[in-house]
């Protein structure tokens, strides 16, 4: 009993003294499920990587707002030719690199023809594509040409793949990242931690916090105990099936926000019968979304038709198309010739979106004939098996790269769709960088990917935050998978 | 068998050297198999590292870039004697993703396993035994039901459960250590203790319920033997009986659950560091193989491969150190 009473009193001690200690607070433990599997933006595809730099350690000419917009960054401004094709970006001046060196045009030149060198290995070359070449008109003015206009330059421009580095450290950010952010990279605790500090010769605006760590939590049952124990203030992506169980707890916030993922059932469109549109027509019929997302997203998460976010400010609300109707579903089957159903195989990779939907899409496309078989894969089997040599008929995944509907025209994409019609408008939509146009092209362009019913679109992967209540400036949604820390700080 | 008689005649140190060289040749042939078996199976598993390092976005002819790099492209038996070769001189191959040597790799985890496991191994033993002695010692009463009651419960639980209840238990609830992670042996002996504590306890109470049931069951033959009877018989006190003759010739049974479970600890690591998001062996095996890092896999089984044989050689020779009779086998 005397024990009993001795271990009360040490838990109240120590909770009492946690809770003075928030008051005056500068630092933060951050998790995270994934370890990047090294520090270079530009060298990886990882969104592990960009959750730890981006916005934090490395900068780029522009970057992407807590909304999806694009924002200046070390080009204070910029100046575009009438014809689209000559950006003209002024930097800032005074900005140095952690190591000391300062940071000027010709890092900037650096960086873009680093990424879009032959040998470069940067995971997104894509972005770059369109440029023509990159000249230093003095040391605060770079000049970048580009072989044709090219809408989304300057969005792609703020990807973290796109990120300026150093010529004198740039092949060692793997394991030392030297950017120019408010924070430095101080170490990196392989398997358990990265921990970034405060830089004191920042050039713009001061961060509240003093130190960041990223702690490495990769299992969702282990999140919810760090979070009790105060270990961990912030899980920014958080495992929507755990939120019940800090919901009602008045020491956190949960915040529910959008995110650039388009969750679809993808579908191998050369392979029989699925080239029929009919069949790919019954099965977005055969699909009932609200209870996908009850199922695999505890209930979060906005139900979509296209591939689109709603939160785009380009959005078209197509999800009337194809509303949850078995009876339509069967009489397309029957259209199609294939009234006593077919069986096909669903591959579903790691993530539960994918595991727990792959079990009631299966179920509801019994329901109109369709009976599917169930293979678990791993990521690497994925990448492998499905994107890489097209070996399957449906699979679930969702598309987390922002503005990715170009994907649908990529020649010899694992969806294997082939429309004249819709790469003619993604190539129109590259040459435009008016609003208003480019507003009406992505419509058409999101219209005739539901018209096709290309893929199931089933929702927008919601993006599930829980941190300490006293934690503000943390992103509640998600443009790009960051933890951006420039505006985080404690209250009281 | 002329050259038997030579052997034993020659004493017990001859013949032990000669019982430890072939029990190492066979070590070593057990090593090569092993690393024949590892590497053909993980090269078989699909999946392209160099694919999922770019991603997604990134075009075929990029990928292939990044395998030549990465000297993927080279052919099966050539990569295989380069690795084995390179594992005969101690040097384990350069990480895919990380892009560091294994052994920096293997070395930062070692010291974070290693301890747990040893941890755990002492842990359980100085559970197991002396429960053991005292179920064996109470055969059939009230006491040994709920001592054996106990330990099957210890092996039926799931230690993840297990390892859940503990964290809510000691690190929720009491605040008295924290819920997972490891700060490091920088940060000081104490700190990275008290890290160490719940998982090590997750992991040696399924052990300590197996070790306690062998060690019963053990101890209750060896008692209905005869020279137990004569021991009694000459006044010896049942305590000293217990521990002097008893104990010791239960111990074969004990040491041989004790060396296969260290390979179990190791294999248990790999749940547990992930429960407590440690960053030990097991997680960086774990990791490789979702990352396909395929190097860091193959050496890193290959080191536990290694460990899990020297551990049954020194279990192998503790039988001698048990029972003198075996120091003079041929």
């Amino acid at each position: 009993m005397k024990l009993w009473k001795t271990i009360l009193a040490a838990a109240t001690l120590a909770l009492a003294t946690g809770a003075s200690a928030f008051a005056a607070r500068t630092d933060l433990v951050i998790g995270i499920t994934l370890e990047p599997p090294h520090l270079d933006p530009t060298a990886g595809a990882a969104a592990a990587i960009d959750e730890v730099l981006y916005a934090n350690v490395f900068e780029g000419l522009t970057r992407i707002g807590p909304n999806g917009e694009v924002l200046p960054d070390l080009a204070e401004s910029w100046a575009i030719s009438d014809d689209g094709k000559v950006y003209v970006f002024k930097l800032h001046t005074g900005v140095k690199f952690h190591d000391g060196t300062d940071f000027n045009a010709d890092d900037a030149k650096f960086s873009l023809d680093r990424a879009r060198a032959d040998n470069s290995v940067n995971a997104q070359k894509g972005l770059f594509a369109a440029i023509d070449k990159v000249e230093v008109i003095d040391p605060a003015t770079v000049k970048v040409t580009l072989k044709n206009p090219q809408g989304s330059f300057l969005y792609n421009m703020g990807w973290g793949d796109a990120v300026i580095v150093a010529p004198e450290s740039a092949d060692t950010n793997k394991e030392k990242p030297i950017g120019t952010g408010p924070f430095k990279f101080q170490s990196w605790a392989k398997g358990s931690s990265i921990t970034l500090v405060k830089s004191d010769n920042y050039w713009g605006a001061p961060v509240a916090l003093d130190k960041a760590e990223f702690r490495v939590v990769p299992d969702a049952a282990a999140a919810v105990p760090a979070l009790l124990s105060g270990d961990v203030q912030a899980f920014p992506f958080f495992d929507p099936d755990s939120v019940a169980q800090v919901q009602g707890d008045p020491r956190f916030k949960v915040v529910i926000g959008a995110t650039e993922g388009e969750t679809i059932l993808a579908i191998n469109n050369k392979k029989p019968p699925f080239d029929k549109l009919q069949v790919r027509q019954a099965i977005s019929f055969a699909l009932d979304r609200k209870a996908i997302i009850d199922g695999a997203s505890a209930g979060l998460g906005v139900p979509i038709g296209s591939h689109m976010s709603p939160a785009n400010k380009d959005y078209v609300d197509l999800t009337g198309l194809y509303p949850h109707n078995v009876d339509k579903a069967k009489e397309l089957l029957k259209e199609a010739g294939l009234e006593n159903g077919f069986k096909a195989t669903l591959k579903l990779p790691p993530p539960s979106y994918a595991r727990l939907g792959g079990e009631i899409i299966a179920s509801q496309l019994r329901d109109v004939g369709i009976d599917l078989e169930i293979i678990p894969v791993e990521w690497a089997q994925w990448l492998d098996q499905v994107f890489t040599k097209k070996d399957y008929d449906l699979t679930i995944v969702s598309h987390t790269e922002p503005n990715d509907i170009d994907i649908y025209s990529r020649k010899d994409y694992y969806f294997n769709y082939d429309n004249p019609a819709f790469d003619k408008i993604i190539a129109e939509l590259n040459l435009t960088s008016d609003e208003a146009k480019r507003k009406t092209l992505l419509g058409e362009a999101q219209k005739i990917l539901a018209d096709d019913a290309v893929v199931g679109f089933l929702y927008e992967l919601p993006k599930v935050g829980v941190w300490d209540a006293k934690l503000q400036g943390l992103w509640e949604n998600a443009p790009i998978q960051a933890n951006d820390l420039t505006k985080v700080k404690w209250t009281d | 068998m002329p050259s038997v008689w030579t052997k034993q005649d020659s004493g017990p140190v001859t013949a032990m050297t000669a019982y430890l060289l072939k029990r190492l040749a066979i070590a070593f042939a057990t090593l090569v198999l092993a690393s024949m078996v590892v590497f053909a199976v993980l090269e078989i598993i699909p999946g392209d590292p160099a694919r999922l390092m770019l991603g997604m976005n990134a075009s075929a002819d990029q990928v292939e870039l990044l395998r030549n790099q990465m000297g993927l492209n080279a052919p099966l038996a050539l990569r295989y004697l380069h690795w084995a070769g390179g594992l005969l001189s101690l040097d384990f191959g350069r990480s895919y993703t990380y892009s560091v040597p294994v052994i920096d790799l293997v070395r930062e985890r070692v010291v974070v396993s290693l301890p747990l496991a040893l941890i755990a191994l002492a842990l359980s033993t100085l559970i197991a035994i002396p429960v053991g002695l005292f179920s064996a010692g109470r055969h059939g009463r009230a006491g040994d039901t709920i001592a054996m009651g106990a330990a099957q419960l210890g092996v039926a639980v799931p230690n993840f459960w297990f390892a859940l209840m503990l964290i809510y238990l000691f690190a929720v609830w009491l605040r008295l250590v924290p819920a997972g992670g490891f700060p490091g042996w920088g940060a000081g002996i104490w700190p990275a203790l008290k890290a160490l504590v719940l998982p090590a306890i997750a992991l040696a109470l399924p052990q300590a319920a197996i070790l306690a049931r062998v060690t019963r069951s053990a101890l209750i033959e060896v008692l209905n033997e005869d020279y137990i009877r004569t021991a009694r018989a000459k006044g010896l006190p049942y305590r000293a009986v217990l521990w002097r003759h008893a104990l010791r010739n239960a111990m074969i049974p004990v040491l041989t659950i004790l060396g296969l479970q260290f390979a179990f600890l190791l294999a248990g690591t790999i749940i547990i560091e992930n429960v407590f998001y440690l960053p030990g062996l097991g997680r960086l095996v774990f990791q490789a193989i979702t990352q396909r890092d395929l190097i860091v896999v193959e050496s890193v089984v290959m080191l536990l491969v290694a460990a899990v044989i020297a551990v049954n050689l020194l279990v192998d020779l503790s039988y001698a150190v048990v029972d003198p009779r075996l120091r003079s086998r041929p």
